[in-house]
């Protein structure tokens, strides 16, 4: 039972880390169709974005909070703007190739600067540990559940309340329309790729904590795949429930079979559902007749 | 009827009625080989409902999406006057003139040019309520942070305009489908909820294409009433496309006839509707069809007394 907590718990942080990256990834995919390759490595640019604010400049908590959603934020209207904007109405194979050039390009750049070795920081969130049950619960675990759960909230009452929300919804859903109703689609595409890249700070900055700051960061950012595939690529709310399945399969997997194999499993996962049911769980199925 | 006082003045031109609001100036669009439009030329007049006609093919909804900045012609000029809001002592505003043919659409529905679509294009995911609030995105002045707060100003904003968006789905009849998605709801109360869209902008200039499309007569009755309350309420200059003759002429106060691409007739609908060029576009030429023609009396001279008897 206590193994069993355990690893729910370490699950499910995982999955709640992954849906924020999975978030990332279907904003951008519903509100400008492009398959973004380089989500795992914006997490990895966020995560050194945020050691190079609060380690290297030694700024206060918050302020290195700010600062990396600062860079985030610019480093996603730029990649919009310099590198997918020129590729509008390309080859959707072409996007997928940029997309993979410029995550090459993020992954070097990030090596260029800092190497490849793990960067050591300080525990940003409460270490220590709680028993329940008889299971030792890492606190900073509870936290990043709480952190990824208002944050998914904040971004779910933004899209369904707010006005820049509905406005990238009707975007996603009729550019044409959108276009005639005084929105400027060039500015809700920015907009996708900026809380793209947030969220992935986000995500980026809390695995950073819970295990470390290095290269590692955009090889579990790889994940987001299997995620979007169980989840539906264009439904923020199977996000959240393929990123804890996923997080959870992994942790169970690793702990009652075999770690190698939880390495594998997602994947597995995906090449099944791929099979079974293409759009995902609450994907829309999109029926194209020629 | 028309008698319900409404709060909000749907319509957004300060232009005194009878100056022209929008001139079509020589425009040709051609895609490819293919000419679409070629060198039409007319004028809408402010407080105008007036419509485009003409037989499928003939560049009806091209000439459309020129204006409102889908398409950009390769020729000629489309410019919309505007004018700031009428001074204090009731003289009116300064008159601006704007080069349509190169601004992007939404800048074009920035200056208050709203229309709606042949084939339905509304947020189908969305509600009633989402589409038709959609409609006031351009007048809603907050930023992004703001709207990420939600509390504030972005929250006192919004409750101004539901007020206005209340009084469009009380023009249009649509109480009842408020909190309906979309996609969920029949085709002719799309329509309702698309021009309900469009009249949410407070337009200057409404642009629509072929509201009644797909419509059957009591529908279409409908439809050409609700346009006409539009027009009547609130003042609303309307560019209407149309394939039914008899409703265009009944509705307009001036008609353009598109044949080929090309403009073959402007003017009253009484004066259209003798032209011959007209009448030849939409009946064909006399002598080969008059054998059709004398068919189609006798059947409807047949209707006629079974509906007597």
């Amino acid at each position: 039972m206590s193994t069993f907590l355990n690893l729910m718990v370490y699950g499910l942080a995982d999955g709640a880390i992954l849906a924020l990256a999975a978030l990332g990834f279907v904003l951008i995919y519903k509100a400008t169709s492009v398959i973004n390759f380089a989500q795992g490595e914006f997490l990895l640019v966020g995560a050194y974005m945020f050691y190079t604010a609060f380690v290297v400049l030694q700024l206060p908590l918050v302020l290195a909070v700010v600062f990396g959603v600062v860079i985030a934020t610019l480093i996603g209207v730029l990649v919009e703007r310099l590198i997918l904007r020129p590729m509008v109405g390309e080859n959707p194979i072409s996007i997928i190739m940029v997309t993979i050039g410029l995550s090459i390009f993020l992954r070097s750049v990030v090596q260029m600067f800092y190497g490849t070795r793990p960067q050591s920081q300080p525990a940003v969130l409460p270490t220590g540990s709680v028993n329940v049950l008889g299971a030792t619960i890492p606190v900073n675990r509870l936290w990043v559940l709480l952190i990824a759960a208002v944050v998914l909230t904040a971004f779910t009452v933004f899209f369904r309340r707010s006005r820049h929300g509905i406005a990238m919804r009707a975007v996603a859903d009729d550019q044409q329309a959108a276009m005639t109703m005084g929105i400027s689609v060039r500015r809700i595409f920015a907009m996708a790729w900026a809380l793209a890249a947030v969220s992935a700070l986000i995500a980026g900055i809390l695995l950073g904590d819970i295990y470390a700051v290095d290269q590692n960061i955009a090889a579990f950012g790889l994940l987001v795949f299997p995620v979007v595939i169980l989840g539906g690529l264009d439904s923020v709310p199977g996000t959240i429930v393929g990123g804890l399945t996923i997080g959870l399969l992994k942790q169970f997997t690793s702990g009652y079979l075999d770690p190698g194999l939880a390495t594998v499993i997602p994947y597995v996962v995906l090449v099944l559902i791929l099979l079974v049911r293409p759009y995902g769980i609450f994907g829309e199925t999109r029926i194209e007749r020629v | 009827m028309l008698t319900r006082a409404y709060q909000h003045s749907l319509n957004g031109s300060h232009l005194p009625s009878g100056r022209p609001l929008l001139e079509v100036d020589h425009i040709s669009l051609f895609f490819g080989g293919v000419t679409a439009l070629k060198d039409v030329a007319f004028t809408v007049t402010e407080g105008h409902v007036h419509a485009v006609i003409g037989p499928n093919g003939a560049g009806k909804s091209s000439l459309l999406n020129c204006i409102s900045g889908l398409y950009h012609p390769q020729e000629g000029q489309i410019r919309l006057h505007t004018a700031d809001a009428p001074h204090e002592d009731g003289t009116h505003g300064k008159v601006h003139t704007h080069a349509l043919t190169s601004l992007p659409p939404h800048r074009i529905a920035r200056l208050g040019v709203a229309r709606s679509f042949q084939n339905i294009e509304l947020f189908s995911h969305l509600t009633v309520l989402d589409n038709l609030m959609l409609g006031r995105h351009i007048h809603m002045r907050h930023s992004v942070l703001t709207s990420m707060l939600w509390f504030g100003p972005a929250r006192r904003q919004e409750i101004a305009h539901r007020q206005l968006v209340e009084e469009v789905i009380d023009l249009l009849q649509l109480q009842a489908f408020r909190n309906k998605p979309v996609g969920s709801l029949a085709y002719g109360i799309q329509k309702r909820v698309e021009l309900g869209r469009a009249l949410c902008l407070q337009p200057a200039l409404l642009l629509l294409d072929e509201p009644m499309a797909g419509m059957n007569a009591e529908e279409k009755e409908d439809m050409a009433r609700y346009v006409l309350d539009v027009h009547e309420l609130a003042g609303v200059s309307v560019v209407l496309i149309e394939h039914d003759m008899n409703v265009v002429m009944d509705i307009s106060d001036r008609v353009s006839v598109l044949d080929f691409g090309k403009l073959i007739a402007d003017g009253t609908p009484d004066e259209v509707k003798a032209d011959p060029a007209v009448i030849e576009a939409y009946l064909g030429a006399e002598e080969e069809d008059d054998e059709v023609k004398e068919a189609l009396r006798r059947q409807t001279r047949h209707v006629e007394e079974e509906h007597r008897g």
